[in-house]
């Protein structure tokens, strides 16, 4: 057994930590989180010139990663830092897809920085679920015509094109569909970040995969994308620890610090506590990516419910013990603490994964 | 036993309730249901509206111009308030020092504050917590020095509740540094536009702008607006404390939050059936809903103990600590029954005149502020922690 990364990735952690650390401040991200395009295009550049996208991809698409552990240490790095660059949005979730559909030129641009795409799959009546399509593409000639709405598409405005989710007589598949096919209406997000409604009206669009594979494809991508927010959610996790117990040293009432009172001792061990679990369900997590079926659902399903639960007991306890302060906009924990729970809304929330556990444990 | 209102209390409550119906502006309920924010001229208007009608001051007694109700009526009244989805009545002015001054204050006091605070001239805020002092008030460091006919304040106080509209400021001061803490705070009066203050909005993590940071730089205070003696302002603040805590539980507040949960959840689908059929959603919502049934047992238990004219206890902070969490509960909840919309921040659906496309469902716009938001309801008006305290000092007594 070894539980310690190897030299190549701590490299790679290590080269983000220190760009993030000098480059990365985050009065610029929470200002670029509430205006367009939520994020920062220059910044977005220098991560893929780092090398952050690449480590997203295996060689053969041009990457030098792609593992589960790759993904893991990339966004633990960039949940530290609070990243909200569009790096699994717009590169891993839909580079994924395109790569199995063998698209590999926008691949190539995805990972250079050069592009972004999104997928574009929830639809406003399904609460996480992304076999709830109501969406239809109709056959037109070689191309496909696609009709119908999706929800909350984070950084839609700017990209190069969609990956669509419909429904054909066969069931669930997947289009690559041009921007200027697509009408969107963009807004702000809670949590810092932009997201916008995404409509289809006859849009032109081409088949990725084979048509009625969409939800085999959309789940690939689908644990991906947990494996990231998870791991995002536990970089998260440890810069809150550590500016929490900071306080606790150095906050004083009743003329002692408030590290010293036990009723608060005893709640940042069970935060302290809780956040090792979270660390074990995102390892395991990761080194799920390269089992498959049953296991591997219940082993994605488990750290997606892990980071709600422990997450939301985080976010709530680092504030509560705080104070007032926590509550200000000036102070950074608040933002931090936004984007914790806010994950519990992507991708399913802890009871959405809870199901799924029980689901796939019964056909285990 | 007997868990029933009484057969007028049935009446009055039905009263209280067609009045609301036809008085209450609905543009204001619609604000109040969909969380929007309250501009002060909506707050200040019904405020006048319940003047007018001689129940702004539903919780004073009837000489100083209240409606004399005892404590069951005036649950009953805030209870529907929080039904018709009415504005809160700012608790500062009529709740917090109104009883202070009619305990404590001279008969000048009287008659010029109470009055004001009631017709709209005056809008008092809080200046109790500072950066330094907040669980632990007694410390306290703003100083009041008395020259001449004066005080002349110097300090600074923190989470000024919507300090930005005030005309007056009741303030802890601290007069003495002799002794305990405690002993040498006294409670000013003081004119928010005395030269030397100065307000700075505190941006909120929703992105809401209700507190504020008051500076005092050398304020010119009269002597005459000092309440009660020198160094004897704790025991006002304590005292109005337990008044701030009447209907701190915020049973009508919770059971109207669940009513539009289960609305909700009626209406959004999860794996095709409606959420409230969720088993993990509907047993969330199960919890929350036994404990408030609970509390609500528990608080009428409390009020018919006040009816008969004892004071709570511990109940109070039992109740603060336990209103608070289901309150944060149900908000918590609802964020979750929104899934991936409660994401959007879009308060242009807040303006009149917005006829859509929503992203959340109408009315549920600003799920996630409100969540974030109501993280200070377990921090503020003492904290969990502290209520805790003084539970364990009441009752364990160690």
């Amino acid at each position: 057994m070894e539980f310690t990364h190897t030299d190549t990735r701590r490299m790679l952690a290590d080269t983000i930590d220190r760009y993030l650390r000098d480059k990365y401040p985050l009065a610029a991200r929470v200002e670029a989180g509430t205006a367009e395009p939520g994020f920062q295009p220059a910044q977005y550049e220098a991560l893929a010139e780092l090398g952050v996208i690449a480590a997203l991809f295996p060689e053969d698409q041009g990457g030098f990663g792609g593992e589960g552990f790759d993904i893991a240490v990339v966004f633990e790095e960039l949940g530290k830092r609070l990243v909200n660059e569009p790096v699994m949005d717009n590169a891993l979730v839909p580079g994924s897809i395109l790569a199995a559909a063998g698209q590999s030129d926008a691949v190539e641009n995805i990972i250079a920085g050069a592009a972004r795409y999104a997928l574009a799959a929830e639809e406003p009546q399904a609460l996480y679920d992304l076999t709830d399509v109501e969406t239809r593409a109709e056959a037109a000639g070689d191309d496909w015509a696609l009709t119908g709405a999706k929800s909350v598409v984070k950084y839609a405005s700017g990209c190069d094109g969609f990956i669509v989710s419909a429904r054909t007589d066969k069931g669930v598949s997947l289009f690559l569909v041009g921007a200027d096919q697509v009408g969107l209406r963009d807004y702000v997000t809670v949590d810092g970040g932009r997201a916008a409604e995404l409509t289809l009206d006859g849009a032109a669009g081409q088949l990725l995969g084979d048509e009625g594979a969409g939800e085999a494809m959309l789940q690939e991508a689908a644990d991906r994308a947990i494996l990231a927010l998870s791991a995002e959610a536990l970089g998260i996790m440890q810069t809150v620890r550590e500016m929490t117990i900071e306080y606790l040293r150095t906050r004083k009432q009743f003329g002692v610090v408030i590290g010293k009172f036990q009723a608060l001792q005893h709640r940042m061990a069970e935060m302290l506590l809780e956040i090792e679990q979270a660390r074990s369900a995102v390892i395991n997590a990761a080194n799920a990516l390269s089992l498959s079926g049953a296991e591997r659902a219940r082993i994605i399903a488990a750290a997606k419910y892990s980071i709600g639960r422990i997450g939301r007991l985080v976010a709530e306890e680092s504030i509560q013990m705080h104070g007032g302060i926590a509550m200000t906009w000036e102070y950074d924990l608040g933002h931090f603490a936004k984007r914790l729970i806010l994950i519990d809304h992507e991708w399913g929330d802890q009871d959405f994964h809870l199901a799924r556990f029980i689901e796939h444990g019964h056909a285990a | 036993m007997d868990l029933n209102f009484t057969q007028e209390e049935v009446e009055f409550r039905e009263e209280v309730r067609s009045w609301l119906a036809e008085n209450l502006p609905a543009d204001l309920a619609r604000k109040v249901r969909s969380d929007a924010p309250l501009t002060k001229d909506d707050m200040v208007r019904w405020q006048l509206i319940l003047h007018e009608k001689g129940w702004l001051t539903y919780s004073w007694p009837a000489e100083f111009g209240g409606t004399g109700w005892g404590p069951v009526k005036q649950f009953i009244f805030e209870e529907e308030m929080a039904y018709a989805c009415a504005p809160r009545i700012l608790p500062f002015g009529l709740k917090m020092l109104g009883p202070v001054l009619m305990k404590f204050g001279t008969k000048e006091q009287q008659d010029y504050y109470l009055p004001r605070m009631c017709d709209g001239t005056h809008w008092w805020c809080q200046g109790y917590s500072e950066p330094g002092a907040g669980s632990d008030l007694a410390s306290l460091k703003t100083a009041a020095v008395r020259e001449g006919d004066h005080y002349i304040v110097n300090g600074q106080k923190t989470w000024t509740t919507l300090g930005q509209h005030a005309d007056w400021i009741f303030c802890l001061v601290r007069t003495s540094t002799d002794g305990k803490p405690q002993e040498g705070i006294s409670f000013l009066l003081i004119d928010m536009k005395t030269p030397g203050i100065e307000v700075r909005p505190i941006q909120t993590i929703d992105g809401g702008r209700e507190v504020n940071e008051v500076w005092l730089t050398d304020v010119k205070v009269p002597v005459e607006n000092l309440v009660g003696e020198e160094n004897k302002g704790w025991t006002y603040a304590k005292y109005l404390l337990t008044h701030e805590r009447t209907n701190i539980a915020g049973v009508g507040k919770s059971n109207q939050e669940l009513a539009r949960l289960k609305e909700l959840a009626a209406n959004q689908k999860r794996n095709g059936k409606p959420l409230i059929d969720d088993p993990f959603f509907a047993a969330r919502m199960a919890k929350v809903e036994i404990a408030l049934m609970n509390m609500e047992i528990t608080n009428l238990r409390v009020l018919a103990q006040a009816e008969a004219g004892g004071s709570p206890g511990a109940e109070s902070s039992m109740l603060k600590i336990l209103g608070t969490e289901i309150e944060q509960e149900l908000t918590d909840l609802t964020r979750r029954a929104l899934g991936r919309t409660a994401q959007a921040l879009t308060p242009e659906a807040d303006d009149p005149g917005f006829n859509g496309p929503y992203v959340a469902p109408e009315g549920f716009q600003n799920a996630s502020g409100v969540y974030f938001n109501h993280r200070k309801t377990t921090i503020y008006g003492g904290s969990t922690e502290i209520q805790k305290n003084i539970i364990n000092k009441m009752i364990v007594g160690l």
